[in-house]
């Protein structure tokens, strides 16, 4: 337990710096692009000198970018995410509104295609070279190859506009009052093609690196001195080699929750879900700087979350890691 | 039928029945309406901010008129073009100096109160006047609202104001709001902007940011056996192909403002069961404009801006880029307004010979790369349409030996480089028509203007005549002397071209055959939806 106690410590250091760099690096860029958040504003309204004016002062935007970026980390620091503009709410209440979609889209994005994909990899590792081997591979690199988009515009097509099978897009049935596991169900039925978009794409990279750890596994001593005792294939393959080549899996798995973040955005647009991903979208066309920041702040401390799990996993599942770690 | 060119595809899209039997309501259309439906439909934005009276845009019209009513809406027949609202009637003084509006009696706030006076008085003088962004114009010579008794409003001006301004900005810009809720604190945060309280055919449900807007049934409302609906949502569906794979999966059963955009129009007309329709919005006219930066010598030059408009064909870009739900323009009014449009303007057919021998003429003489000049075009990203017709003018520049780069921004960046950094040269810009040249119209060409105010001239351009002419017509109160007087601006405008008019458009609705009178006013997607109803 103590080894898993001092990585969190060591990480939580090093996070802060992160963040930090993060959150600057992130409000300079945005200052850096032309237009604030009151051009944006009167693209749709129009508005006399002294109405911009007016919603300038109001919006805090007369204020210099130093001030504002002080101001910001001044709030920060009282763990005050700000106010957004555009909606003129708290950030933290907009941001938690979405959280829950984005995270729900991604575990159950990233559960199939781990999930699918390292089984599928077993499947096709277990006999390189074969049919299915080669079908697998290629198959999972054509939709890896896929723009994400397209294969959810594709999917909709199909299975929500000829077929009618599923709901076209949103998180569940508009206004319906459903509660319970009824609501369950209708978000699970609504969810079904965005998290397919979305994680088939991930699907080929866990397929992959499974088939050629495995690969690499079976040359290894320990399989032939499994051979020699006389264990089934079956066994050989499931307790010996997929479980060696499951652990590079681990680690991608952590790299690849950022990736999957970047991934919602899109498969939030195209399927019309609430989810942090189209919120930066806006944030960004809006030039509503706290909001993206604020949004930019919680994607960020997932990914350190979700790595810090990742490692933690990692101690557990390979000792030598959390030796190495403790002791250096 | 109004002068709004309705295309032969339009036509092939077997429309063309249900185009007539819109444009006239009432007789001889005896479909009875049903009450009750939950109507559906898309919103492709969200505005947070749904107080109409403040943000008189269609963005917020859309969602909000059918809760925030206005004193008149726009009308196909109405005397004026205009049907009573909140206001039964409206007078307006010799010396322009005063109009006299008489309200509704029996109309009831969504909580109850009455709506009386004060509320309009309170409307105009706390929030069209000094916060709206088109009131702060039109209402800037409001000096008091006088209420003899609770329906009754007299709008006093501190200087003569045209009458036909003040009726012609009615639909648009006057929004009533209630004072009770108003009153206390600060107007712009007040709660009720974000969940309005009105006298209309509905009430604010609820919104979900990112998915849907509910208005439900006023039971109380003025109209008589109106509204017929139960309740409209709005399901938010920011991706441009979602709108047609949603009508067509039966979950939405409207999209209106062209959420469908015109290349699919033509493969979801025969979709059985779906209409297309180009009418009820004559009223929200945009205009395809080419701004122009007067400060860049070879663009000063008439000639050189009158080439330009030589090169480029009208008919062409109505026909390809707006598939021919458009028409040409031929200036600053467009074609289909009943009271200030004149065709007796200086025109300029396509013809690049002459365009060519024009700029020969103005001593910009083709170089070795065969161009005469380079410029800078930035077209606004609001549209598909404006960018699209950014990439049709380069190459019809391109044929006149004028080199165009096409920057593309972002609508933040665009506003930012136009309308401030006046870092162009050339741009594609979408003005609106709002039924009167002096509401956003003038501003296109007039001089003086602070830079930073969007979608106003910030070319540079300086014309002491036009000047004079807008100035003019601006306190001349007679509705005629004031209508000619916008003729001979539209003629200036057209000879001396301090911008260039293209094309006019509006939008499309694409609806289910259950939903009924669509369309059957000139700003029917942002008018109150009372005799909406459902079939089945």
């Amino acid at each position: 337990m103590t080894r898993a106690l001092t990585l969190i410590r060591r990480r939580l250091v090093g996070s802060i710096f992160v963040l930090l760099i993060v959150v600057v690096g992130t409000f300079l860029l945005l200052e850096a692009a032309p237009g604030d958040a009151v051009d944006a504003y009167i693209v749709s309204t129009g508005g006399d000198a002294g109405m911009i004016e007016l919603l300038r002062h109001r919006w805090g935007l007369d204020q210099s970018e130093l001030t504002r970026l002080a101001n910001y980390l001044w709030a920060l620091l009282h763990l005050d995410l700000g106010q957004s503009v555009t909606f003129s709410r708290p950030i933290r209440d907009v941001i938690l509104e979405r959280l829950p979609n984005t995270l729900l889209l991604m575990v159950s994005a990233t559960a199939l295609s781990f999930g699918l994909g390292s089984a599928l990899g077993i499947y096709a590792g277990a006999r390189p070279g074969s049919f299915r081997d080669r079908f697998l591979s290629i198959g999972s690199l054509a939709l890896y190859a896929v723009p994400g988009f397209w294969l959810g515009l594709v999917l909709i097509i199909v299975f929500a506009v000829d077929l009618r099978w599923l709901p076209i897009g949103g998180i569940e049935t508009l206004a319906s009052d459903k509660t319970g596991l009824d609501r369950a169900a209708d978000i699970a039925v609504h969810l079904a093609l965005p998290v397919s978009a979305l994680g088939f794409i991930y699907l080929a990279l866990y397929l992959r690196m499974m088939r050629a750890g495995m690969a690499e596994v079976w040359r290894q001593d320990f399989v032939l001195a499994a051979r020699a005792k006389g264990l089934s294939r079956r066994r050989i393959v499931l307790a010996h080699v997929a479980r060696n080549a499951l652990l590079p899996l681990v680690t991608m798995l952590g790299l690849q929750s950022a990736q999957m973040l970047g991934g919602s955005v899109v498969i939030e647009s195209v399927f019309s879900v609430p989810g942090l991903g189209r919120l930066a979208q806006e944030a960004v066309a809006s030039r509503d700087t706290p909001l993206l920041l604020g949004i930019i702040l919680t994607s960020a401390v997932l990914v350190i979350v979700i790595n810090l799990l990742v490692d933690i996993a990692y101690a557990f599942l390979d000792p030598r890691v959390g030796a190495s770690e403790a002791g250096a | 039928m109004s002068g709004f060119t309705i295309s032969r595809r339009t036509m092939l899209a077997g429309s063309a029945m249900l185009l007539a039997s819109t444009a006239m309501p009432a007789p001889g259309w005896a479909q009875t309406p049903k009450r009750g439906g939950r109507l559906v439909l898309a919103a492709d934005s969200e505005p947070r901010n749904l107080n109409p009276a403040i943000v008189a845009s269609n963005g917020v019209f859309f969602i909000s008129s059918k809760i925030v009513e206005t004193l008149a809406e726009a009308s196909f027949d109405g005397k004026d073009g205009l049907a009573p609202r909140l206001a039964l009637s409206w007078e307006g003084a010799a010396d322009g100096l005063s109009v006299t509006f008489k309200l509704r009696d029996g109309v009831k706030w969504h909580d109850g109160k009455p709506f009386t006076s004060a509320d309009v008085a309170f409307s105009a003088l706390q929030i069209w006047k000094p916060l709206q962004n088109l009131g702060r114009t039109v209402f800037k010579d409001l000096a008091s609202v006088d209420t003899p008794d609770d329906l009754t409003a007299v709008f006093k001006f501190a200087k003569p104001t045209p009458f036909q301004l003040i009726r012609n900005a009615l639909p648009a810009l006057s929004s009533v709001v209630p004072k009770h809720i108003y009153e206390v604190g600060k107007i712009e945060d007040n709660p009720a902007n974000n969940a309005p309280i009105g006298t209309g055919p509905f009430k604010f449900g609820e919104y979900k940011a990112g998915q849907y807007y509910r208005l439900t049934k006023n039971a109380d409302y003025w109209g008589k056996d109106e509204p017929y609906l139960d309740e409209i949502i709005y399901q938010v569906l920011p991706d441009r192909t979602s709108a047609a794979s949603a009508l067509e999966a039966e979950e939405i059963q409207l999209a209106a403002f062209s959420a469908v955009p015109l290349a699919d129009l033509d493969r979801i007309s025969k979709v059985p069961g779906l209409k297309v329709i180009s009418k009820g919005y004559e009223g929200l006219t945009y205009q395809l404009v080419v701004e122009i930066n007067h400060r860049r010598k070879e663009l000063a030059d008439v000639k050189v801006r009158q080439a330009i408009a030589h090169a480029i064909d009208k008919d062409f870009v109505v026909k390809t880029v707006f598939l021919g739900y458009a028409a040409t323009a031929t200036g600053p009014v467009p074609k289909n307004d009943p009271q200030f449009y004149t065709a007796d303007v200086p025109t300029y057919a396509f013809d690049v010979a002459k365009a060519n021998a024009l700029l020969d003429e103005a001593g910009y003489v083709r170089g070795a790369d065969d161009n005469r000049f380079s410029l800078k075009l930035l077209p606004a990203p609001y549209f598909n349409e404006t960018k699209q017709f950014g990439d049709y003018l380069r190459q019809a520049l391109a044929a006149i030996g004028i080199d165009a780069q096409l920057v593309n921004n972002d609508s933040a960046a665009h506003i930012k480089a136009v309308y401030t950094d006046h870092a162009f040269d050339l741009a594609v810009g979408p003005p609106v028509f709002r039924g009167d040249p002096a509401i956003s119209t003038t501003i296109l060409v007039q001089s003086g203007i602070p830079d930073g105010v969007p979608f106003s001239n910030q070319g540079g351009y300086k014309n002491d005549a036009l000047d004079a002419l807008i100035a003019k017509a601006s306190e001349t109160l007679d509705t005629s002397a004031r209508t000619d007087l916008y003729k001979e601006f539209q003629k200036e405008v057209a000879t001396d071209l301090p911008l260039i008019n293209v094309a006019e458009w509006s939008f499309i609705s694409v609806a289910r055959d259950t939903v009924g009178n669509i369309a059957n006013n000139p700003r029917w997607a942002v008018s109150n939806w009372a005799d909406t109803y459902l079939e089945s």
